[in-house]
């Protein structure tokens, strides 16, 4: 491609960001470095000098070969990518909803007393933070990321912020200590426990405590069993996926592992932006190398020689954790070449997400991967078929891998044997808002949701339990009457709910629940691609409405603005490209019909 | 390529009627073959659907959601009903949506299936408060030849993979921002003359909406003496090289008001050059100048 460069050219400084990931520029003319680093190339300035100038984008086109309009449609996608100058030090306070409930919305108040009013997502500026959408830490509310930009960039999440600490963290005078994984973990050390049972007992930050607790020898049964024994292990076991569709996992490695094109290639769906969910962040960061070694025998089953982790960007320690846990993987001969045997070799490779929840979708996480806009593709083809890079794909959620050691050395029948007999196994549930102790629960699947309640201490003392949204944003509310609904993805379904992601968020009586659902549709606003009409005008209407009729107080909503609100609902679930706008009215309409009207006294 | 393979018919069925359908096709052939108009306003024949609008959506029994017809390819026993009510709301919905957020008045194709589906945009007005978000910005007016106007912009993606790999392969404009910020740019947003572009104009003879237009257009159209029913159509041969693109010359009052090219013509499939595309320009200005 002949591209058109402006005469903007790029600092040292980023032209050093960019070659120390790319590597120096030895010739002038056009290298074969592959678009699919557009994105990396954009997160190394980004986080080199806090943004990324004209000139620097050039520079990445012109290493490239990517026109400089097409990077820029694909830089101005992502949230925490900057397109103006904004400071090194900048802090993301979380305004969503479990945060909302532990007072992020005073926070921020405060917040804009100290520093000046916050930057809006779409026109960031000079100030020195910025609101977010849920950061994945709903157990430790409210919660803010803060980055830092430079050469060496170092992010760090705060738990139960306050204004003390956001201020001593932004000075630099403060570099609080990632949380112990108890404080999530309320089951630790329990007897039982399946996905969570080394958190807290292995260093997770070391192979060889992993090895000596069990690590690896999973991997080295698949190799003796082979592809189609690891297979009907996985079949066997009944395994869904966990990341919210629930489609059953061998299927999808029985397809890949059969299709004649090559190469295929390995996905874990590390991009976990489902807000009140924070499973996969657990998982990352107390037990990376069984991630790894799932991987390593999903591609071995599947004929997958490469693999991916897209990784949320909002997760500084899960990333460190995993990149430390491959180096030593491979340095230890279990990632690469020939591991344990010469029948399997396997590379594997973080990609950092930047900001956008809607590369949780499979397709458009490829899409994000390749270089491209993060927008979901139209199926079919489904991933199976031409998937990442137009390849056979296997793309599964970080909780769906870290079950599979477990089964192919214990065999899938036992594995089927916990949970109910269309949903087998343990799931992770990440409990948030009005419980005694939010945090991440394992329980066998078809747990009533009382009883996941209580393992939680049930809500606060003088406080009555009002509803539960199940499954995140993109899920929907169930009542204090629902106690009694086992936890199932087949009960879930006949009750008009679902699992989803693992989300359990608790409001009580104090919370006011219009709140909760004017958040959730501007999330839904904010989050969608824009690619369809759909979404991305039905998200806005639904916002609009929807403050039109929570901000007039007590006057009921006529019939006419509940049928758009409904028939935009139905609308978004019908025509959407993708889940997002599908599922972007269910929560509202669900929360609307459930809480909202009933007390509104319509008719 | 391989040697070609006998067409292999697959039978669906279409709002009732049992079809032979060649395999290869999609929903919005199987369709038209059957005599049955399923709306479309960004798919465009000979380009990859972009499957951005959704008007085209069918119900297909079997599935959870609507598929758009204009790229889902037939299956064999599929289906399919094209007007049913949750159809029918979907379109009507989609046009709501457009016409209450984009400017669709030089548009009549979506004006009639705004009208076929009964829209009601102006029911998402507040009554109180703000009114409801649009895409309403100034005409973009930074070169002599073409203007936008992305008030009138409805996202069908066809003006990106015109001037990308679909055609022109300049790639000067792209999608950028996200949600309802999406919007058509250049790098950084620059105006024309300072972006890739090379006027090919190959975007403006895609664009279904206006807001791509020859800027001899818009400034008649601003004075109201654009014309259509008074305009002759000149088919000729670009002069300028050896290649022979068909041009369509567009006349009125003597004078060249835009030049297209049949989208179907074997040669330029309705893709020109900036010599085609704009020549007329140079060569009027030169008359009128001498
Ligand atoms: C808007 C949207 C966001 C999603 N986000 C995630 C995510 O963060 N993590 C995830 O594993 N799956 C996510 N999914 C589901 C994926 O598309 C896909 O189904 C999943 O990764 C498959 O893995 P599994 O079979 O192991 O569940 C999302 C889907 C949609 C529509
Ligand atoms: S449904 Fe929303 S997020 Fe999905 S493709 Fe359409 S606009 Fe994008
Ligand atoms: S005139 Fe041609 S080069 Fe310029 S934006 Fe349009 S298609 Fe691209
Ligand atoms: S400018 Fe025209 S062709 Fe381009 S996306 Fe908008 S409506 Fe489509
Ligand atoms: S971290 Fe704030 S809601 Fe999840
Ligand atoms: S015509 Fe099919 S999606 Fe636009």
């Amino acid at each position: 491609m002949d591209i058109r460069l402006s005469p903007e050219q790029p600092t040292p400084e980023e032209q050093d960001a960019v070659n120390s990931l790319l590597g120096p520029e030895i010739s002038s003319s056009a290298e074969k470095l592959g678009r699919h680093r557009l994105l990396p190339a954009l997160w190394a300035v980004q986080s080199r000098v806090g943004w990324v100038s004209e000139g620097a984008l050039n520079y990445v086109c012109h290493r490239l070969d990517v026109a400089p309009a097409d990077a820029y449609g694909v830089a101005s996608f992502y949230r925490l990518l900057s397109l103006t100058p904004r400071p090194l030090t900048l802090a993301h306070i979380c305004e969503d909803l479990a945060c909302r409930m532990k007072g992020s919305e005073d926070l921020c108040q405060e917040v804009e007393k100290h520093l000046g009013p916050s930057a809006p997502a779409h026109q960031p500026g000079m100030a020195p933070w910025q609101k977010s959408a849920c950061l994945g830490q709903c157990d430790r509310a409210p919660a803010i990321l803060v980055t830092r930009s430079g050469r060496i960039s170092q992010d760090l999440i705060l738990g139960e912020a306050d204004l003390a600490q956001l201020l001593a963290t932004l000075s630099g005078r403060s570099l609080s200590p990632p949380p112990a994984a108890a404080k999530s973990i309320p089951q630790l050390g329990e007897k039982g426990l399946r996905l969570l049972r080394r958190v807290g007992r292995i260093d997770p930050t070391n192979l060889v405590d992993y090895r000596a607790q069990g690590g690896y020898r999973a991997l080295a049964r698949a190799l003796q069993i082979g592809s189609e024994g690891v297979i009907r292990e996985v079949r066997d076991s009944g395994l869904l996926g966990r990341g919210g569709a629930a489609f059953p996992t061998a299927r999808k490695w029985e397809a890949v592992a059969k299709a004649p094109r090559r190469p295929h290639y390995l996905v874990c769906n590390a991009d976990e932006s489902e807000p009140g969910t924070f499973k996969d962040r657990v998982l990352l960061e107390e037990d990376p190398f069984n991630l790894i070694e799932a991987m390593s025998i999903a591609a071995f089953a599947t004929g997958c020689e490469r693999g991916y982790v897209y990784l949320r960007g909002e997760y500084p320690l899960a990333k460190q954790r995993l990149e430390n846990a491959m180096d030593q993987a491979r340095a230890a001969g279990l990632l690469g070449e020939r591991i344990l045997s010469a029948e399997c070799s396997f590379e594997l490779e973080i990609r950092k997400g930047a900001g956008a929840y809607i590369c949780g979708e499979e397709t458009a996480l490829f899409n994000s991967i390749e270089g491209f806009r993060g927008e979901p593709r139209s199926k079919p083809p489904f991933p199976v078929t031409a998937g990442l890079f137009g390849m056979p794909t296997v793309i599964n959620n970080v909780e769906t891998f870290a079950n599979i050691p477990d089964i192919v050395l214990d065999g899938g029948a036992d594995f089927a044997s916990r949970g109910t007999k269309d949903s087998t196994g343990t799931r992770l549930f990440c409990l948030s808002g009005s419980v005694l102790q939010p945090g991440l629960y394992e329980v066998p699947l078809g747990t009533t949701l009382g009883a996941l309640l209580e393992r939680a201490g049930g809500v606060p003392e003088n406080r009555s339990l009002r509803g539960i949204l199940l499954g995140g944003a993109a899920g929907s509310f169930v009542g204090p009457g629902d106690s009694g609904l086992p936890l199932s993805f087949e009960a879930t379904r006949a009750a008009g709910a679902t699992l989803g992601s693992g989300a359990v968020m608790v409001f009580d009586d104090s919370v006011d629940l219009k709140d909760v659902l004017l958040r959730i549709a501007a999330f839904f606003r904010e989050e969608s691609c824009g690619q369809c009409v759909p979404c991305r005008v039905g998200t806005i209407r639904q916002e609009e409405a929807l403050q039109r009729i929570l901000s007039r107080g007590a006057a009921p909503a006529s019939r006419e603005e509940l049928l758009a609100l409904s028939e935009i609902a139905q609308a978004m679930r019908d025509a959407s490209i993708c889940g997002l706008g599908q599922t972007a009215g269910a929560a509202v309409q669900s929360g609307l019909t459930r809480f909202v009207l009933p007390a509104g006294g319509e008719e | 390529m391989s040697s070609r393979k006998p067409v292999q018919n697959v039978e669906i069925t279409i709002d009732g009627q049992l079809r032979q359908v060649p395999q290869e096709s999609t929903l919005v052939q199987a369709c038209q073959d059957a005599g049955i108009d399923v709306p479309t306003l960004c798919f465009l024949q000979g380009m990859t659907p972009a499957n951005a609008c959704r008007i085209c959506v069918v119900e297909l029994e079997g599935s959870r959601v609507l598929v758009p017809a204009c790229s889902r390819q037939v299956e064999r026993g599929m289906i399919v009903h094209t007007e049913s009510e949750r159809v029918r709301l979907a379109r009507r919905l989609v046009m709501e949506f457009l016409a209450s957020s984009v400017d669709l008045s030089l548009s009549e194709t979506a004006q009639e299936y705004a009208r076929r589906y009964g829209a009601h945009p102006e029911r998402f007005e507040a009554g109180v408060g703000p009114p409801p978000a649009t895409v309403a910005q100034s005409v973009k007016v930074d070169n002599d030849l073409y203007v936008r106007d992305l008030s009138r912009c409805i996202l069908c993606y066809r003006c990106v993979d015109a001037c990308g790999e679909e055609a022109q392969n300049t790639f000067a404009i792209s999608v950028a921002g996200r949600g309802f910020d999406a919007r058509i740019a250049t790098q950084f947003d620059h105006p024309l003359p300072d972006s890739a572009c090379v006027f090919c104009g190959n975007c403006i003879g895609v664009c279904p909406t206006g807001a791509l237009m020859f800027k001899s257009e818009h400034d008649l159209r601003k004075q109201g003496r654009w014309d259509e029913s008074s305009q002759a159509l000149t088919e000729t041969i670009c002069p300028y090289c050896g290649v022979g693109c068909a041009l369509t010359l567009h006349v009125q009052d003597n004078r060249i008001v835009k030049v297209t090219s049949p989208p179907d013509n074997s040669v330029t499939r309705g893709h020109l050059c900036i010599k085609g595309r704009f020549g007329f320009e140079f060569v009027q200005e030169s008359e009128e100048k001498s």
